[in-house]
């Protein structure tokens, strides 16, 4: 008999994230150029690397206190207040977890009871829907359209909103669309959710690759700290994926709610990460002010190429990904996907796998050398001209 | 800083075409940007980086220290530079601290240095003393460290 009896009913019904079933194909190719990755093509930074090597050396090889260390915590609460304008308490407001991941799971697990509804943007980040419908709340899902640059339409939201709505998931600058908020729109929303009492949990992992204008955080808006969860880590801006750190930022008993969770599932972030993450922001400035040089020279580069392949690419405002439209072929975006990779062996991501409002759409990271940009570009820029030249062929034969 | 410069310094090989379609300039800009780059000075020359320990030119490098004495017109300068159009010396340097040039020199061989150093360098007038320090083995050459590259195999091609 099959052992699938045994697994969970919400874990069977969960969809498949729609990278994994790309990755699986890429994987067979590994002569193909990939713009798929969702992590920095840069290593992390020596410094940082090293005072990893420093604590391994010195024999930190234990757990830490369930919220982190203090030193990082104290850390964190300089930066945060000085880059995101929000002051938080090291000792009872910041929680240390396994990355933003663990941190999003750990509040949707503490804040959720079954049947809660929570609100979010989409297309965004593949955890979300699934990380909600884990803790048994009901995703609500709204659409960000091109039009607006994909930045969220408070009055989309507002139209969105139902009786058992709770929590409102935000995520600026967006994965995958590079979406942001400014103020005026954040002030719109942040009304709303005062208005019907919504708690918001603020993604903000990418915002020091914010290109244009100042990134706001919503938590740092009069009367917003109170019902505000801020999400940050280390992954994009420190490029350090793979050291698996992040933090939540908030009011005390929300915080003290997670760590509830996090101290029964997780105990504590690896002590090695958490040293590695005291270096990045004590003497991380200039690197990360190095990286996203290159990524805002490269966005500019890649954005022109994909509008001369023909392909309607809006100018991300933030992130390392840009996400054009795949109209003038006249596929869907995961048949554009595989064509793309069949015909000219390069690798991005179908829209639809952050959402159906990606759908007509692909995620194309600019995280990637000039070399493989260019090739990348050029090549889509063939299959494009091909499928236009076809469809033109196909749309006189019609006519006549 | 010049952008055609900029794109250089990050050490990716591109082509004009290339270099023409990251800058969104033209090819012709690109090669014009590169001659007036090199006409004013700012960019000496196109040498590629060698990995000395890769054995593709048998070379051996020392640093030597040198002590001069100033002369009273040109002080330093006049010397510097004579020392400084040997073939042999690859870079030279007026320092701070206890001695005045420090030289960064090649040859053939440990003799053809040690040659260079005894019968050419050290019998200018002028030259008060050597010292010369030769090079066993590189970490790190011009920016470029000299292990191999992170395993970026583990990196999955497609992530969210
Ligand atoms: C919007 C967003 N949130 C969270 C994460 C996960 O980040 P972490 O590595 O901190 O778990 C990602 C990673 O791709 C992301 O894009």
């Amino acid at each position: 008999m099959s052992a699938k009896r045994f697994i969970a009913n919400h874990v069977v019904d969960l969809p498949r994230s729609g990278i994994r079933d790309f990755f699986a194909i890429v994987s067979q190719m590994p002569q193909a150029v990939s713009l798929g990755i969702g992590e920095p093509d840069f290593v992390t930074p020596w410094h940082i690397r090293e005072a990893a090597i420093y604590a391994l050396e010195k024999g930190k090889t234990s757990y830490t206190d369930n919220r982190g260390l203090i030193r990082l915590r104290q850390e964190i609460s300089r930066y945060v207040e000085s880059d995101f304008g929000v002051s938080y308490r090291p000792d009872t407001e910041i929680l240390v977890a396994v990355g933003v991941s663990e941190a999003l799971d750990i509040a949707l697990r503490a804040l959720i009871n079954p049947g809660d509804k929570v609100l979010y943007h989409e297309p965004c980040y593949v955890s979300y829907s699934p990380s909600i419908l884990l803790a048994h709340g009901i995703p609500v899902g709204v659409p960000t359209l091109a039009k607006d640059q994909f930045a969220l339409d408070p009055a989309a939201l507002e139209a969105a909103w139902e009786p058992g709505c709770k929590i409102l998931l935000l995520n600026f600058p967006t994965n995958p669309t590079g979406g942001v908020a400014n103020r005026k729109v954040l002030e719109r929303i942040a009304h709303f959710a005062q208005e019907k009492d919504l708690l918001v949990i603020s993604d903000e992992i990418y915002a020091e690759l914010t290109f244009d204008g100042e990134h706001v955080s919503i938590a740092s808006l009069p009367g917003m700290r109170d019902r505000t969860l801020f999400l940050h880590g280390f992954s994009k801006a420190f490029a350090m994926t793979g050291f698996r750190i992040g933090y939540g930022c908030g009011p005390a008993e929300l915080i003290e709610a997670m760590m509830k969770v996090h101290q029964y599932s997780m105990m504590c972030a690896p002590i090695l990460s958490q040293e590695a993450a005291i270096e990045a922001l004590r003497n991380g400035r200039p690197a990360v002010a190095r990286m996203k040089e290159q990524y805002h020279k490269r966005r500019d580069f890649i954005v022109r190429r994909f509008n001369e392949a023909g392909l309607d690419c809006h100018t991300p405002q933030g992130s390392f990904y840009t996400f054009p439209s795949v109209a003038t072929s006249g596929l869907k975006s995961l048949d554009f996907c595989h064509r793309l990779l069949k015909e000219e062996e390069v690798a991005i991501v179908p829209g639809t796998a952050f959402g159906p409002s990606g759908e007509g759409f692909v995620r194309a990271s600019f995280s990637m050398s000039y070399e493989n940009l260019i090739k990348a570009a050029d090549r889509i820029e063939r299959m494009v001209g091909r499928l236009v030249d076809s469809g033109a062929t196909a749309a006189v034969n019609n006519a006549s | 800083m010049n952008p055609v410069l900029d794109l250089l310094l990050q050490g990716e090989r591109l082509s004009t075409e290339q270099m023409a379609q990251v800058l969104g300039l033209s090819e012709v800009a690109i090669e014009a940007a590169l001659k007036q780059l090199q006409a004013e000075g700012k960019l000496l020359g196109w040498r590629p980086v060698l990995n000395p320990e890769a054995g593709e030119e048998t070379i051996v490098r020392a640093v030597i220290e040198v002590k001069i004495s100033p002369e009273r017109e040109g002080g330093f300068d006049k010397l510097a530079l004579r020392i400084s159009r040997f073939d042999e010396v690859e870079s030279c340097h007026l320092m701070s601290g206890s001695y005045d040039l420090l030289l960064f020199c090649s040859g053939k061989s440990l003799r053809a240095v040690a040659t260079f150093v005894s019968e050419r360098l050290s019998t200018i007038d002028g030259v008060l003393s050597t010292a010369t320090h030769f090079l066993l083995r590189t970490y790190k050459e011009q920016g470029y460290l000299l292990v191999a590259n992170p395993d970026v195999a583990d990196k999955p091609a497609v992530s969210p």
